[in-house]
């Protein structure tokens, strides 16, 4: 059974670490502030998900699990706040609505 | 091994570019990243209280007031940046720098090999406190004077950037009053964020007695809420010249100075506390001083008064 979730942890922690190297690597190459910004929202949300997912197969406690969790839904709220914030400073105050 | 290596590396580099790079905006960016890297290496050295320090206080909190102080600077930066010191001047700098420098090198250096600690007699003694954490039976007990100097300095540092205010305005509230904007996303997520900001750092305080935590790092959580439910216009800060505020202000070092004071006539000496009540009132002292110190670093980012009084 260890040996079962010991994979899925290794598994999910590896997907989550991908997402952060894509992430960063987005961040560094991409050309404008609004991509680079897009490339930074799945390290953070996708990259910290999954590798708070193969933390939760390591404990046994339902209270740190909740806290694990807590964690990756705070980081979502605080990420995607700051994202919008800066993609406004960058557009120089402009909406960020697209108009069609 | 090798990530420690790397993490000091990073560190090393990360200071160097911090004290290098000319534009006052990336220095505060390459400052903020130092301390959050110095406290991935606090947690590396098994100091977790130290790390949430660091990390809220030293990279947190002082972030936060450098890129206010930067966003000051940054109409007369290309005038101060253009200035070169004179060569004596340079000079003088690169041997105080190089002195420091060959100072601390040689006292890292020079440490015995075991180094003297005190560890022992806290572990030895912990039981007296009634706490289970060692840090905050430090910080509470054994240097609870140390602390109380800590929360004065911090008093007298929000006294002294008051005293910036020009004279008309003395009185009114710090910092501008920002618009609210009821649709906005700094609106929605402060709405969200504040009332679990508050229970986190209601948490992190209790905590502080068995588990890394404590008075100081609570309270940055609850100063980080209020800084954000300002920024997002839902609260103003209040007047300086209000009496709740001020009386909010110097409660913790009250009572920290009443206890201490009445440990002469109760336990013998200057914050001492009676045997079996030292957990009492070290909780006595705490709740307060969370509350204070919260308060004053909230004002402190804030900044002097800037609104008319009313």
């Amino acid at each position: 059974m260890s040996l079962v979730l010991n994979a899925l942890t290794f598994l999910a922690v590896a997907a989550g670490g991908f997402f952060f190297l894509a992430g960063t690597v987005g961040l560094l190459r991409f050309p404008d502030a609004l991509s680079r910004l897009h490339a930074l929202t799945k390290a953070d949300n996708l990259g910290l998900g999954l590798i708070v997912l193969g933390l939760l197969f390591q404990t046994g406690d339902p209270f740190a699990a909740l806290k694990l969790v807590a964690v990756w839904l705070l980081t979502l709220l605080a990420g995607g706040t700051v994202t919008q914030l800066i993609a406004r400073a960058a557009l120089g105050g402009r909406s960020t609505r697209v108009t069609t | 091994m090798a990530f420690d290596a790397v993490l000091a590396a990073l560190v090393l580099g990360v200071a160097i570019w911090t004290v290098a790079v000319r534009d006052t905006f990336a220095a505060v960016v390459g400052f903020v990243t130092f301390g959050l890297l110095v406290a991935l290496i606090w947690v590396r050295l098994a100091a977790p209280d130290v790390a949430l320090t660091e990390a809220a206080l030293g990279s947190g909190l002082t972030g936060g007031l450098l890129v206010a102080a930067s966003a000051r600077l940054a109409r007369t930066e290309a005038e101060a940046t253009s200035e070169l010191p004179g060569a004596v001047l340079q000079i003088a700098a690169a041997i105080v720098s190089v002195w420091v420098s060959a100072g601390l090198i040689a006292l890292v250096l020079l440490l015995p090999e075991a180094a003297p600690t005190l560890a022992p007699n806290v572990a030895a003694n912990i039981a007296a406190t009634g706490l289970q954490n060692p840090v905050t039976a430090v910080l509470m007990a054994f240097r609870a004077i140390d602390t109380l100097l800590e929360v004065a300095v911090l008093l007298l540092a929000l006294v002294g950037m008051w005293s910036l205010a020009p004279d008309h305005l003395w009185g009114g509230a710090p910092g501008r009053r920002e618009p609210s904007d009821p649709d906005g996303v700094l609106t929605f997520v402060a709405q969200l964020l504040v009332p679990v900001g508050i229970l986190v750092a209601i948490h992190i305080f209790w905590v502080g007695s068995v588990a890394p935590g404590g008075e100081f790092q609570g309270a940055t959580i609850l100063a980080a809420m209020w800084i954000l439910a300002t920024m997002a216009g839902l609260a103003n800060t209040p007047p300086v010249m209000r009496r709740s505020l001020r009386l909010l202000l110097v409660a913790g070092s009250a009572v920290f100075f009443t206890i201490g004071f009445a440990g002469f006539v109760i336990a013998g000496a200057f914050l001492a506390y009676p045997a079996n009540y030292a957990k009492l009132l070290i909780l006595i002292i705490e709740i307060p001083l969370t509350l204070s110190i919260a308060a004053t670093l909230a004002l402190l980012v804030a900044g002097p008064p800037e609104q008319e009084p009313e």
